[in-house]
């Protein structure tokens, strides 16, 4: 049943069958494809261009605009296919920005420890002591919203819990008896590292990564509704809701549209945490 | 619920327990019958995965829920359990029938004190109110020789030692007087010397009190300790049956024999007996064979055995077995159980130390949990995990070092293993100074000392294949040349007979024993000097132990590796060691030659070591040796000798003052204690039987 992996293939087989088994990753995967196909597909499927002003403003759904139009008249489904976009690019970019500099932090100060651990634990401390989103407000307002500095924030954001876990997660692989039995035969660091420890703890990362990209839309959606996010007039979920509130009593499609949408990607990317986690605790 | 004496107080008719998984229905226990009378311990014994818990739970209808019993009744006073609804059965659960568990730490409640935890059992099922239930629960803890069970009342379970947790779960199971006491291989987890006194007070219950007692454990040893029928299962059947003297002395059950053999025999010293390992593997309950369960395996098999499921049958002498040659078993067989002498060591070659130690220090800074450590003002506490050792090891050789948990053994191998940096004292390992943590030291002698660890599971990195694990060290070393790896990794698998269908293979489809040959091949492939083994067999099944035993004293002889062997097993040691140093809280207290140790003049805690290994033959007589209390903390050891507080033979405060002399028996075999050696060699031997 279970097989040697060698080629991405084979890999990739493997990684289907077992996703298969968990309902939950199931209909977590479906969902995130789903929207992932709307992003790449947008221009093909939208109706509109995103940006085109049409006739008549704030109007009920119908056969033309199934969503309706938004206070400049533009097509809401069409501003809402686009919209993903920002969401499938940005969110996942950002938090593997944020691993790829966390992630080498956590495993030297769990595998280091002393005064490295204390030294790069400090400085994670005075990350995690200022609220999230006032870093993201300082660094936008500094530099300016544009999609470059809404990455690095958000990977800055997600730098002081990633490190935590990372390096909670070496702690106990680094008791091992295999980490011991390497270091007998002169291994260096590095080997250990890399080859030893990291295989090791990438799966709870894997889950981690899942639920922060849930995370960093979420932060692209608050973001936006605040005005810090992606410059108008690209269409982004956060501030189509921003924009839609003051109709939200006579014509609640404008926000519950991006509602609905932002909210159901962050639900399948938790439904495919946990299938995942699921999977790995069957092993 | 008295019931008269001749009624058995549980019987179990042809019962049969499914488990349904993925690979489809496994039927963990087949057609076992079994019946226990009053008054009477009923030992059963056997392998993991035999089904020996699957049917202890079936008897406290407490399966899990993808079990079920599918056939068979288990009749406990003649009340079917299996057909007692949810209210019956909370009736008789922890009433009628208790339950004592392998991990008493996990059994206990952590949040609630040792009090409330024994009252509620009588408030529930006796309905006694607060008070009578707490005299109640004190007289109980006497009862099982709990010391101040006052203050143990009100105590938390990490407050007490794993010997006391135990007595407080007997306590707890006989609360109530219950008609069955079920325990769960009680003294698992525990050392030998705590192992013996927990069957001490299971022999006094039975004696006493009359319990009746279904005592199941892997250990030959315990049972024959404790029991008086003995049940043996193998895969989900019960083999054989019988008074524990038969089943010990006279087996007729291939397996059973085969499974006493395979146990490493300790008596008057210098008795050895090869150990002869169980080939192949217990067949899937998936897949159980037509025939015979025990036919691919047994020496004894016929073409009747591959075609033919034989019955379990009364054998000539009154027990039963099933096997249809019960009554004509191979005089080799015998023979071999019986066996004299066979010295399986290999002598030491030279003189010229591999290995020599010499005042070893090793402390760990202890943290202050307490307020005045978190602000600082805590006095800096030391953890003397080894104080002060000196140990030499010659080329070839093997040293095995022996003592309870927490006595610094594994302490030392990571020392020597430069896993954990020494604090003071001397390393020279062929001719090179190695007081200093693996990093540091030069990387030509690396490859020279190995080490194999005692947990199967994390031994292995589990993302990597067998093939890569023992391909990485010759890689490394350069053991051979580049294009010859993969052959040589094969020649490495056969040699731990596991051939190269296993090359492929990730750690998690490996069974213990497989991973610990695939550690050992690890560990020889680069071949090493010396090889620091950390009780690499504590965690195997009897069949397994002797199976990898046999490994390393092949891979000993071909390389002429020396050994440091750790384990709290004298049998182990009796087979693989030439010399053995005894270790007691950081300090040795004997150490000489193996022979010499299973004889006066030892050292009291040796003697107290060697008085309480569980040996199944029970015509072995020993003498009852138990040490008091617990070991002390190494944090604040005791003054003078540090024995002093547990000894049997104190001779007086000298013992408390000073710390003693080493007493020189020979010139290998000396004693750290201030006992004249005359009076040491006059002490009564622990065997005594005169062979």
């Amino acid at each position: 049943m279970i097989t040697q992996v060698s080629t991405p293939l084979a890999w990739l087989h493997w990684a289907i069958s077992d996703l298969a088994r968990s309902k939950s990753a199931t209909i977590g995967v479906m969902i995130i494809l789903a929207w992932v196909f709307v992003a790449i597909a947008a221009p093909l499927i939208s109706p509109y261009s995103p940006t085109e002003m049409h006739n008549a403003r704030l109007e009920p759904p119908s056969p033309e605009h199934w969503l309706g139009t938004d206070h400049l008249a533009r097509d809401v489904l069409s501003r809402l296919f686009w919209g993903t976009r920002v969401v499938v690019v940005l969110a996942p970019l950002s938090v593997f920005l944020g691993i790829l500099i966390a992630a080498p932090l956590g495993l030297i100060s769990g595998y280091v420890g002393g005064r490295v651990d204390t030294l790069i634990m400090r400085g994670v401390d005075i990350l995690l002591s200022f609220p999230t989103l006032l870093i993201y407000i300082l660094i936008i307002t500094t530099f300016g919203p544009s999609a470059v500095v809404v990455i690095i924030s958000i990977a800055l954001g997600s730098i002081p819990p990633i490190t935590r876990i990372v390096r909670s997660l070496v702690l106990d692989v680094r008791t091992k008896d295999y980490v011991s039995a390497a270091r007998l035969r002169g291994e260096r660091r590095r080997y250990i590292l890399l080859r030893e420890i990291l295989p090791n703890v990438s799966g709870p990362i894997i889950v981690d990564t899942m639920i922060r990209i849930g995370y960093a839309i979420m932060a692209i959606g608050a973001l936006g509704f605040l005005g810090l996010g992606i410059p108008p007039p690209t269409p982004d979920w956060g501030g189509m809701i921003n924009e839609g509130r003051q109709w939200i009593f006579a014509m609640p499609w404008i926000v519950l549209a991006p509602a609905a949408a932002l909210s159901s990607v962050v639900i399948g990317l938790n439904l495919l945490a946990d299938g995942i986690r699921e999977i790995a605790q069957q092993r | 619920m008295i019931n008269s004496p001749k009624a058995p107080v549980l019987n179990v008719e042809a019962l049969e327990v499914v488990y349904t998984t993925r690979a489809g229905p496994a039927k963990a226990v087949r057609d076992v019958s079994l019946e226990i009378w009053p008054g009477k311990v009923l030992g059963l014994v056997g392998e993991s995965g035999c089904g020996k818990s699957t049917l202890a739970f079936a008897i406290m209808n407490y399966l899990t829920d993808n079990a079920a019993i599918s056939a068979g009744r288990i009749l406990f006073c003649d009340q079917d359990i299996v057909r007692m609804n949810s209210r019956e059965l909370r009736h008789i659960r922890g009433n009628e029938i208790a339950m004592v568990y392998q991990d008493p730490m996990a059994a206990l409640n952590p949040s609630l004190r040792i009090g409330p935890q024994l009252t509620e059992v009588l408030v529930e099922h006796k309905g006694s109110s607060g008070v009578e239930a707490r005299d109640a629960c004190i007289r109980m803890l006497q009862r099982v020789h709990m010391p101040d069970p006052l203050a143990v009342m009100e105590r938390y379970c990490h407050q007490l030692s794993g010997g006391q947790q135990q007595r407080v779960l007997i306590a707890m199971a006989l609360l109530t007087n219950p008609a069955l006491l079920i325990m769960d291989e009680p003294t698992t987890g525990l050392d030998v010397t705590v192992e013996a006194e927990i069957l001490d007070l299971i022999s006094e219950l039975k004696r006493e009190f009359d319990t009746t007692i279904l005592f199941i454990s892997h250990s030959l040893g315990v049972i024959n300790r404790v029991a008086d029928q003995v049940v043996v299962m193998y895969a989900g059947e019960l083999v054989e049956q019988g008074s524990a003297q038969d089943i010990f002395l006279d087996p007729r059950h291939p397996y059973t024999a085969a499974l006493l053999r395979c146990v490493p025999k300790i008596s008057a010293g210098v008795q050895r007996t090869t150990v002869r390992p169980i080939r192949g593997k217990v067949p899937s309950l998936h897949a159980t064979p037509s025939g015979c369960v025990f036919e691919s395996r047994c020496d004894r098999a016929r073409d009747r055995c591959r075609t033919e499921h034989p019955e379990i049958e009364q054998t000539a002498d009154g027990h039963w077995a099933r096997c249809f040659y019960a009554d004509s078993p191979d005089p080799a067989e015998l023979e071999a159980l019986r066996a004299g002498p066979a010295d399986t060591r290999v002598s030491p070659i030279g003189d010229a130390p591999v290995l020599k130690i010499d005042g070893l220090r090793t402390y760990y800074k202890a943290k202050d949990q307490g307020l005045a450590g978190i602000a600082g003002r805590h006095k800096q506490g030391f953890v003397k995990a080894v104080d002060n050792v000196s140990l030499d090891l010659g080329r070839n050789s093997t040293l095995g070092i022996v003592g309870e948990s927490g006595c610094g053994k594994t302490t030392i191998a990571k020392c020597v293993a430069g896993l954990v940096p020494p604090n003071a004292g001397k390393l020279d390992f062929i001719g090179i100074d190695i007081a200093k943590v693996v990093e540091q030291r030069p990387v030509e002698m690396l490859k020279e000392l190995q080490m194999i660890f005692q947990n199967p599971d994390s031994t292995l990195n589990p993302k990597r294949t067998v093939g890569e694990a023992i391909a990485r060290p010759l890689q490394l070393f350069g053991t051979v040349p580049q294009s010859e790896i993969r052959n040589e990794v094969v020649r490495l698998l056969d040699a731990v007979r596991l051939g190269e269908e296993y090359y492929d293979r990730l750690p998690r489809q490996l069974s213990g024993g497989e991973k610990q040959r695939v550690a050992l091949a690890r560990a020889f492939a680069g071949r090493p000097t010396l090889v620091l083994c950390d009780e690499p067999l504590s965690s195997l099944d009897v069949s397994v132990q002797a199976a990898v035993m046999n490994l390393l004293q092949e891979f000993q002889q071909e390389y002429g590796t020396a050994m440091v062997f750790i384990s709290h097993d004298f049998g182990v040691v009796n087979q693989l060691c030439s010399s053995v140093a005894v270790m007691y809280l950081g300090k040795i207290c004997e150490t000489g030659p193996t022979e010499a140790l299973f004889k006066p003049p030892y050292h009291p805690y040796t003697g107290a070591l060697l008085a309480a290994i569980p040996i199944p033959d029970p015509t072995l007589e020993r003498n009852s040796i138990r040490l008091l209390g617990t070991v002390p903390s190494a944090l604040d050891p005791p003054s003078g000798c540090r024995f002093h507080t547990r000894c049997p033979r104190k001779i007086g405060p000298i013992c408390e003052q000073e710390t003693p002399p080493w007493r020189e028996v020979t010139q290998e075999h000396r004693i750290h204690c201030h006992i004249p050696l005359k009076e040491l060699r006059t002490v009564d031997p622990v065997f005594r039987t005169e062979q």
